[in-house]
């Protein structure tokens, strides 16, 4: 597009072409990496048998599944705990000592509780994706403007409405942006639950280019994931222009 | 305080019987955090009367307006609206915030802003866009019900938390410095649309302002705290004749005299 888009391209490219004539020269043979051409070849033929399509449709359903369910959870205690100074002082020890425990440490209980599949990497990822969005959340809702808090108590609005009409559309820029956050962490653990266990999805097909000595697939996958969580947080940065961009910070407008 | 008797022969409002005040303080006081900001403030408004509370910085008269809002209680003493006491806000008393740019929701239009009060009124969703327009007529922004509060200019958006206001379809207005961050010109255009809308609506109004000539401008009576803690100071009935001109009224050798009283009642009450 831009012409500053392109100088930001230039060096991955330089790089890539580096690369390339790096390893025909020396001629190397490796476990480890290959040739960029080898990489591209080895994935449009993943492409080609649909291999890497099943596999991101498997890797993507738990993302979302999981950023969904543990964003759920995360806005609504997030908000919760913003309104209600009370609940927040109730809640502190609890979400401060859970909070730390890295998700994937939950992977020998979940994988126990659930087994392998689908549940057991959405619920992992769930757990990663609740606090940022509930920490976010709540910061949000404890910055809003006071003086809108008491536009609504002089409107005499009810709670629900209070929460509906003023609270979440004030702290949805914000929310929007742990949301973005979110979406990030949750394609990474569901990558990392693949690799360390699940066998589903482009985490374990990594796994099975591995043994099977292909490093040119493997880098393939790798450079796939790459370009998923790109054009994820992408299309995320274009969404919220788009909803929350200066001239337009619409909400609902009735 | 030598200032501090009312110095006009009308006899002082504050002996109105209560049964005719809408607005009524009685003895009120009001302690946050451990200072008294407010002292044994006694006051009756009349249904329809446009009072006025000036007074330095620091002496309470937003706290006091916050007080018959129902958005602060007072520390003892009783606030009443219609002889019922004010323990929380009500839907027939509005309130114009000063800072009018944190007041409306920067994310719905001049329509969805005024909006929020016909929905909290409860008003059908299919009545609602005429009374929008009406409103939004009335106070000058016809043209404007697609514009978010970020695309208007000050004034503008002052106009827009007043018809907000307006649609609560308010017994009595509440403004705190409505004007104080607004150029003069259209400082001036606001204070006759307001007296305008006013006299129409028959509302009773307390309109805080540090501007003395603004208050004597726009009110039926004046009055003035002393600061440390809030207490009333002065009390002067503004007799000049309605309805009011910006340059006759202001030159009246009776808009003089008061505004000369009221000056020097601040200035004693700064030294």
């Amino acid at each position: 597009m831009s012409g500053e888009r392109w100088k930001a391209a230039a060096l991955p490219v330089a790089l890539l072409v580096a690369l390339e004539i790096g390893a025909r020269a020396s001629g190397i043979q490796s476990d480890a990496l290959a040739p960029p051409s080898a990489v591209a070849v080895a994935l449009a033929e993943a492409f080609a048998d649909g291999s890497i399509i099943g596999a991101t449709r498997d890797t993507l359903a738990s993302a979302f599944a999981g950023l969904l369910l543990g964003g759920a959870v995360g806005l609504a205690l997030g908000i919760a705990l913003g309104i209600f100074q009370p609940f927040d002082r109730l809640m502190e020890v609890t979400i401060e000592a859970l909070r730390p425990i890295p998700s994937i440490a939950l992977l020998p209980i979940a994988l126990i509780a659930l087994g392998f599949g689908y549940r057991m990497e959405i619920v992992i990822v769930a757990f990663a994706c609740v606090w940022p969005i509930l920490i976010l959340s709540r910061a949000a809702v404890r910055s809003i403007e006071p003086r809108l808090i008491e536009v609504s108590r002089a409107l005499k609005l009810s709670p629900g409405d209070r929460v509906r009409k003023i609270i979440v559309p004030a702290a949805l820029p914000r929310i929007f942006l742990a949301f973005r956050l979110a979406a990030g962490i949750a394609l990474i653990v569901a990558v990392t639950v693949e690799i360390a266990i699940n066998p589903i999805g482009l985490g374990a097909s990594i796994m099975t280019a591995q043994q099977a000595l292909r490093p040119d697939l493997m880098l393939a996958y790798l450079v796939w994931i790459g370009l998923i969580g790109y054009a994820l947080n992408a299309g995320l940065v274009v969404a919220q222009k788009h909803l929350f961009g200066p001239a337009a910070l619409a909400g609902e407008a009735r | 305080m030598i200032l501090s008797a009312t110095a006009r022969p009308h006899p002082p409002a504050a002996a109105v019987s209560p049964a005719k005040a809408q607005i009524a303080f009685s003895h009120v006081t009001l302690d946050l955090g451990g200072k008294t900001i407010i002292e044994d403030v006694s006051l009756d408004v009349k249904p329809g009367e446009f009072l006025c509370i000036i007074g330095a910085s620091g002496c309470g008269k937003t706290t006091a307006l916050r007080l018959a809002a129902g958005l602060y209680q007072p520390t003892s003493g009783d606030v009443t609206f219609d002889g019922a006491s004010m323990r929380a806000p009500r839907r027939d008393v509005a309130i114009v915030f000063q800072d009018y740019g944190k007041a409306l929701l920067p994310w719905r239009t001049a329509a969805g802003n005024v909006s929020l009060a016909l929905e909290t009124i409860g008003m059908p969703a299919s009545q609602r866009p005429a009374r929008i327009d009406e409103l939004l007529h009335k106070v000058g922004l016809p043209n404007h019900a697609g514009k978010y509060p970020a695309e208007m200019s000050g004034g503008m958006q002052q106009r827009l938390q007043i018809a907000r206001c307006l649609a609560q379809e308010p017994k009595a207005l509440l403004m705190d410095e409505p004007f104080g961050a607004l150029d003069a010109m259209t400082r001036q255009g606001l204070q006759d649309e307001v007296l305008e809308l006013v006299a129409a609506s028959g509302a009773t109004v307390i309109f805080v302002t540090h501007d003395l000539e603004e208050a004597i401008y726009l009110g039926d009576r004046v009055i003035g705290l002393l600061p440390h803690p809030g207490r009333i100071g002065i009390e002067l009935t503004i007799d000049l004749p309605r309805p009011r001109d910006q340059l006759t009224t202001r030159e009246q050798p009776e808009f003089l005299r008061l505004r000369r009283e009221l000056f020097d009642f601040i200035k004693a009450s700064e030294a």
